[in-house]
């Protein structure tokens, strides 16, 4: 590890400030929280500058919290491979109106890791260039992982479709 | 000259060109695994690849929320079948970091050992069936019959071959046979023969090599743009280890060496997942070596079932074993990220509790789907037919891809 848990959060605090919202470590894990607003150029420093050098999005996920306000968090994961450390950082989304920006046009593994929390979540990532559902299939009604899913639901039988005439589009 | 065998892309086409639309999958008996690739070619060249996963969905992180944290550990098993320890190893140290709590020594050696048995099995696969589907039948044979010598170990071990459920909070289920470290060592021996064998066939097979080399090639910054982390981020230079970086379960006390690429090309992938097979014998012949006496679960009444004798001799261990059983462990309140190198890259576990008995959430983060994302980037450019050796060297698991 390169730097102790306090050390990587005082530098963070250091270069964002006020920006950060909240902050702790537990367990060693470092999490920062962050404004939905703000993301995309805080994500976009932390990983060009070189005190920080997170080249990796390792990954993007969304916990439902589901009773509280704001309901979601999307959490991304990320490491730097220069420096050996990880952090984690959050965005509080509210359940009226889920969306953050997307994080495509920084990482190309954001393109996937995105499509998956819309697909589990109903967390809409803007500016996303294919937000389709990824695991499961268009006609599925309803976002599974959260909290007010019922796991025992039925989805209802879908008619045969050919993939080429719907859905399916090029970006070449 | 680099990658001369990739078209440049846009193709200058004309209009007497024409653009075939074609879909490969789910079930195509060259790929191993059920995926989709939604193909535009031009003639046999790929100039764009849609690939469509999902289809073994089996919804891991909703059935993770409903029984308690041990009761993940059997679905863990369905991640990564073929190196299902290392998922179990991954959920148990993650949940273990949360808690606070580090197992006894010769519990880490332990689940080192398996570790490293799991991800030669891994590697065995990959590469028996990605050479197998290229048409060296012979290799995919000889790799298949010493991957069964592993999995004969696995099964003495844990009582199992695939489902094997191996880890708990705070331990293992149980300690190693006595006779396994012995077994282990005689696998090893008709191990290296093998692979000594497979290597003679394929490494400077002229066809082999043809197929391989300046396909499929991913260069270092798009594979850290993509995500994609283990012997295929390897493979393109990039010198990135779990066990390296941030060694969990005792992997620094071992004394190995992380195989690089250069190219990023198929065949570099070829010679890493090769080369790291011998590493990975390497710490299971130093784990045997120094394997500590000692116990293999920790002696902790919050999360470790205790032994059988206290629970039928006591009513505290009665009580004890009744509230873990029906509330489950009460790991505290928090979220913790772990992450360990599996056979494919970095295979993370983010694990979050509200200090009830369950897992308020259970996220994977699969190596494999980040490879995927980079597969259809990877094809482009190339022959049809080279697809199914790049889809080959990333190993797509459908368990872990699509959980």
């Amino acid at each position: 590890m390169g730097l102790t848990p306090d050390e990587l959060l005082a530098r963070l605090k250091e270069a964002f400030g006020e920006r950060i919202l909240d902050s702790h470590h537990h367990c060693g894990d470092v999490t920062v929280i962050i404004a939905r607003d703000d993301a995309l150029e805080i994500l976009r420093r932390l990983r060009d500058e070189p005190a920080f050098a997170f080249n990796f999005l390792m990954d993007v996920t969304a916990v439902d919290y589901l009773g509280q306000q704001p309901r979601f968090e999307v959490v991304y994961h990320l490491y730097s491979l220069t420096h050996n450390f990880r952090t984690r950082a959050k965005i509080r989304v509210p359940e009226a109106d889920p969306w953050v920006h997307s994080l495509v046009p920084l990482w190309k593994a954001a393109n996937w890791l995105e499509r998956e929390v819309w697909d589990m979540f109903g967390i809409r990532f803007l500016g996303h260039p294919d937000l389709r559902r990824i695991l499961l299939y268009e006609e599925f009604v309803g976002h599974p992982l959260r909290k007010d899913y019922p796991v025992d639901k039925r989805q209802p039988l879908v008619p045969e479709r050919d993939p080429i005439e719907t859905g399916w589009k090029f970006n070449a | 000259m680099p990658s001369s065998k990739r078209a440049v892309l846009p193709l200058d086409l004309d209009a007497t060109d024409e653009i075939m639309e074609i879909q490969m999958g789910p079930s195509h008996p060259a790929s191993h695994g059920t995926i989709k690739f939604n193909l535009k070619l031009d003639g046999e060249v790929v100039i764009d690849c849609d690939v469509e996963v999902g289809y073994l969905h089996r919804a891991f992180e909703k059935m993770a929320e409903q029984g308690t944290w041990n009761q993940v550990v059997p679905y863990t098993d369905r991640l990564n079948y073929v190196s299902p320890l290392i998922n179990n190893v991954g959920y148990a140290l993650a949940v273990e970091k949360l808690c606070g709590i580090r197992v006894p020594e010769r519990c880490e050696y332990i689940r080192a050992i398996m570790s490293e048995i799991s991800r030669i099995t891994d590697h065995l696969t990959c590469l028996g069936m990605a050479v197998q589907e290229i048409g060296a039948q012979t290799v995919a044979f000889l790799m298949i019959e010493s991957r069964e010598l592993l999995w004969d170990i696995v099964e003495a071990v844990t009582g199992a071959r695939l489902t094997i459920s191996y880890t708990r909070i705070g331990g293992v289920t149980n300690d190693l046979p006595p006779d396994v470290p012995d077994r282990i060592r005689a696998a090893i021996v008709h191990l290296n023969a093998i692979l000594s064998d497979c290597d003679k066939l394929l490494t400077r097979n002229r066809i082999f090599y043809d197929r391989m080399v300046d396909v499929g090639v991913l260069t270092a910054e798009d594979a850290i743009s993509h995500g994609v982390t283990g012997p295929m981020l390897r493979a393109s230079g990039v010198n990135y280890d779990v066990r390296k970086a941030q060694p969990y379960s005792g992997y620094d006390r071992f004394d190995f060496s992380v195989p690089l690429g250069t190219k990023g090309d198929n065949y570099d992938r070829y010679l890493c997942r090769f080369n790291e097979m011998e590493q990975s014998v390497r710490i299971i012949e130093q784990a045997l070596r120094d394997l500590p006496d000692g116990p293999v679960r920790l002696d902790d009444p919050r999360f470790v079932l205790p032994p059988k004798q206290r629970v039928y001799g006591s009513i505290e261990g009665l009580m004890n074993h009744f509230k873990l059983i029906m509330e489950g462990a009460k790991v505290p309140r928090g979220e913790a990220y772990q992450a360990v190198e599996g056979a494919n890259g970095e295979l993370g576990f983010y694990v979050v509790s509200d200090g009830s008995g369950r897992p308020y959430r259970v996220r994977v983060r699969p190596p494999c789907f980040l490879g995927m994302s980079a597969l259809g980037e990877m094809v482009k450019g190339y022959m049809l037919a080279d697809i199914i050796p790049t889809f080959g060297m990333v190993n797509m698991i459908g368990g872990e891809c699509d959980r």
